[in-house]
């Protein structure tokens, strides 16, 4: 299993679609074989087509708001005197994390194609807002699935969804979070498929999402790439880029720039959910060496039972509380180019706490992780290693969450 | 297979002048002891008996056959009790065809050559996997056929004509043809006409593939679907077994009763 150089890992799959010959592919039902291949055809054209990336580079610097500042976080820095840290903020991104990418890429495919209707999963309720703006603004009507358990856990993302004019359908079926509104979307869209495109919240699901997916948020490592460029005149040598990792979408797109680089340059590193510090329960199945499985339509690794039962995954972080991942995820694991761990809930609410004690900076639970992994290993590193963190999502979501766990607002 | 089970099962349907009966449960619902049960006595009516694997991330099936499988998977069933139900009925009915419904992520974990051996070892007739479609079913299609199981290939209302013949090429005995744009369980959007008219399509290619037809079939729309080599009545039925357990009434009798009642609508 190898990595090619100089071509994006979204199209580094064979020709079923697996990467690495054995993660991917497209695991779905008959029904759903026409309106993939439809999918495909047109994204492949779309693609090569000046006017359409002429109009999603318009929509992301007007609308969705590019750049996305980069920023040394100077207090953090000291207080951890190590490696010094920066942040991507990501979550100034129009309607406050990088799922905007996906979600206006989505829109823009579904009124090529013709469509009226949209649908999307969510979990941490930002996938499902960002569609419902996408939605709204491009004149298409929308329905989001979300797990019963997230809609409590997250309301201001719900009620920005409805104000948007969205539907939001609560799916009650099994843990009732992400991974069972992803199920109860794709089972919508089997039934109406003729007239309705599915958006898949992140790098996941049959082989065109996590294309898809891939090709739009990758948006956050151009960026990255050229304001690297301005504030230290080339790439520096000491560099971890840490992201946190669900579906893992925001990690591609804050990487895809720097995967050829070699590792020892360029670390990445991936952080996954690990639950609560006493709990068997976790969403991490790159970190915690979870088996081979198939889930929504591709094969990833997963946390599941030796029967192939999908387990049940507990997080503080709704967007990370997902048994499987990308498959370009497992791929970067297996060939050794990333580096993956996780953080317990109780490490994120900490990470939470000290950046926003020394910053002006809200990261919302998921990035949080991330911010957990860069504070635990900042201290042993030299001045001139470069931390940057993905500061993907906006805490405004996790407002009853850090209230009931922190005190605090 | 020319003297598969599934075979000669369509073929006494049709010298009763009528489609064969096809009827869906989950093993283990509710219990491993009382979908064996159910399997048994409905098999006296139904002529060909398919059995759900249960899984719960079933992406193909809507609420009916959610609530079986979570029940079942919630009593404990293991894949190697499914295998001991087929290979506990099939002692007393040995001449019954059964086919296995699942997804393919419970056939990947057992590992492929040990689940068509067991399959083999158990006398499953058939199996049909929801989320493997042709042509990525190519490889496991023809081991099933090695060792003569029957792999049936389902075919949509979306299905292109191109595709409709490979896949039809590629089949063995029997066909399944998804009525409708649907999940299981949904009500049957699409008229009776319509459906025997896309069936017709499928029967054209190769008059010698029994094709049978799924999904929103209930005691309501059965009869109207009786040109079909055969029809499949699943979440009706797992329907029943729900209503009977919520009015703690026996499940069986519920169940049988039902599956007279579609077979009299056939006759
Ligand atoms: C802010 C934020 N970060 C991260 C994630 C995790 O998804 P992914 O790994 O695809 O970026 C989510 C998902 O909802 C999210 O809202």
């Amino acid at each position: 299993m190898k990595l090619k150089k100089g071509i994006p890992l979204i199209d580094q799959h064979d020709k079923n679609g697996f990467w690495g010959g054995k993660f991917g592919g497209s695991f779905i039902p008959e029904t759903l074989k026409k309106p993939i291949e439809d999918l495909t055809k047109e994204f492949q054209k779309l693609r090569k087509d000046k006017k359409f990336l002429r109009k999603k580079d318009f929509y992301f610097k007007n609308y969705v708001g590019s750049p996305t500042s980069f920023v040394k976080l100077e207090n953090l820095s000291n207080y951890l005197n190590g490696a010094q840290i920066w942040a991507k903020v990501v979550s100034e991104a129009n309607g406050g994390a990088h799922k905007i990418y996906n979600a206006t890429v989505h829109a823009l495919i579904c009124k090529a194609m013709g469509k009226k209707y949209i649908i999307g999963d969510t979990g941490a309720g930002y996938a499902g807002k960002m569609l419902s703006m996408a939605a709204k603004k491009f004149g298409l009507k929308c329905k989001i699935f979300m797990g019963a358990k997230d809609i409590k856990r997250q309301r201001p993302n719900c009620d920005a969804i409805r104000k948007n004019g969205a539907e939001i359908i609560p799916v009650y079926s099994g843990s009732q979070t992400l991974v069972d509104a992803v199920s109860e979307c794709m089972r919508y869209w089997v039934s109406n498929c003729d007239n309705t495109h599915m958006c898949v919240g992140s790098t996941v699901g049959p082989n065109i999402f996590v294309k898809i997916c891939g090709f739009s948020t990758t948006q956050i490592s151009r960026e990255l790439k050229t304001q690297l460029k301005e504030k230290f005149k080339k790439v520096p040598k000491k560099l971890k880029l840490i992201n946190c990792v669900g579906g893992g979408s925001s990690a591609y797109g804050f990487w895809s720039e720097f995967i050829d680089y070699n590792k020892k340059h360029i670390e990445l590193i991936g952080v996954e959910a690990g639950g609560p510090k006493k709990s068997l329960l976790h969403a991490a199945p790159l970190s915690r060496n979870a088996k081979i499985g198939i889930l929504h339509g591709a094969a990833s690794y997963v946390c599941q039972n030796n029967e192939g039962q999908i387990h049940e995954t507990e997080s503080i972080s709704a967007g990370l509380d997902y048994p499987g991942v990308s498959p370009i995820h497992c791929f970067l694991k297996d060939t050794k180019r990333a580096r993956y761990t996780y953080a317990t809930d109780e490490e994120a609410l900490n990470a939470y706490r000290l950046v926003t004690k020394f910053e002006k900076l809200n990261p919302s639970l998921e990035p949080s992780h991330a911010f957990a992994e860069a504070i635990k290993i900042a201290p042993r590193l030299s001045k001139d290693t470069i931390i940057i963190v993905n500061s993907c999502g906006d805490a405004k979501k996790d407002r009853d969450i850090l209230r009931d766990r922190l005190g605090k607002n | 297979m020319k003297n598969s089970l599934i075979n000669q099962s369509f073929n006494n349907a049709r010298k009763e002048n009528r489609p064969a009966l096809l009827t869906y449960t989950v093993a283990g619902d509710n219990t491993k002891k009382k979908s064996l049960e159910i399997l048994k006595s409905l098999s006296d009516y139904a002529d060909i008996c398919e059995l759900g694997f249960p899984h719960n991330t079933p992406i193909a099936d809507g609420g009916q056959i959610q609530t079986s499988a979570y029940r079942a998977i919630k009593n404990g069933i293991k894949i190697n009790d499914v295998f001991s139900i087929v290979s506990k009925f099939k002692k007393l009915k040995k001449n019954k065809p059964i086919i296995l419904m699942g997804y393919y992520n419970m056939v990947y974990q057992y590992n492929e050559n040990k689940f068509i051996s067991k399959c083999k070892k158990a006398k499953v007739d058939g199996l049909i996997i929801v989320d493997l479609p042709y042509p990525e079913n190519k490889i496991f299609a023809a081991k099933c056929k090695k060792n003569n199981i029957n792999f049936i290939q389902l075919i949509s209302p979306t299905t292109s004509k191109l595709r409709l013949k490979k896949i039809i090429n590629d089949s063995h005995d029997m066909i399944y043809y998804i009525s409708m744009l649907s999940t299981t369980g949904g009500l049957l959007k699409v008229s009776a006409n319509e459906i025997i008219k896309q069936y017709q399509k499928i029967k054209k290619h190769n008059k010698s593939k029994n094709v049978v037809i799924g999904f929103g079939i209930t005691e309501k729309t059965i009869k109207s679907l009786k040109k079909a080599d055969g029809l499949v009545v699943g979440s009706a039925i797992c329907k029943e077994i729900t209503r009977s357990i919520k009015k703690r009434q026996n499940a069986v009798t519920n169940v049988i009763n039902l599956v007279k009642k579609l077979k009299n609508k056939i006759k």
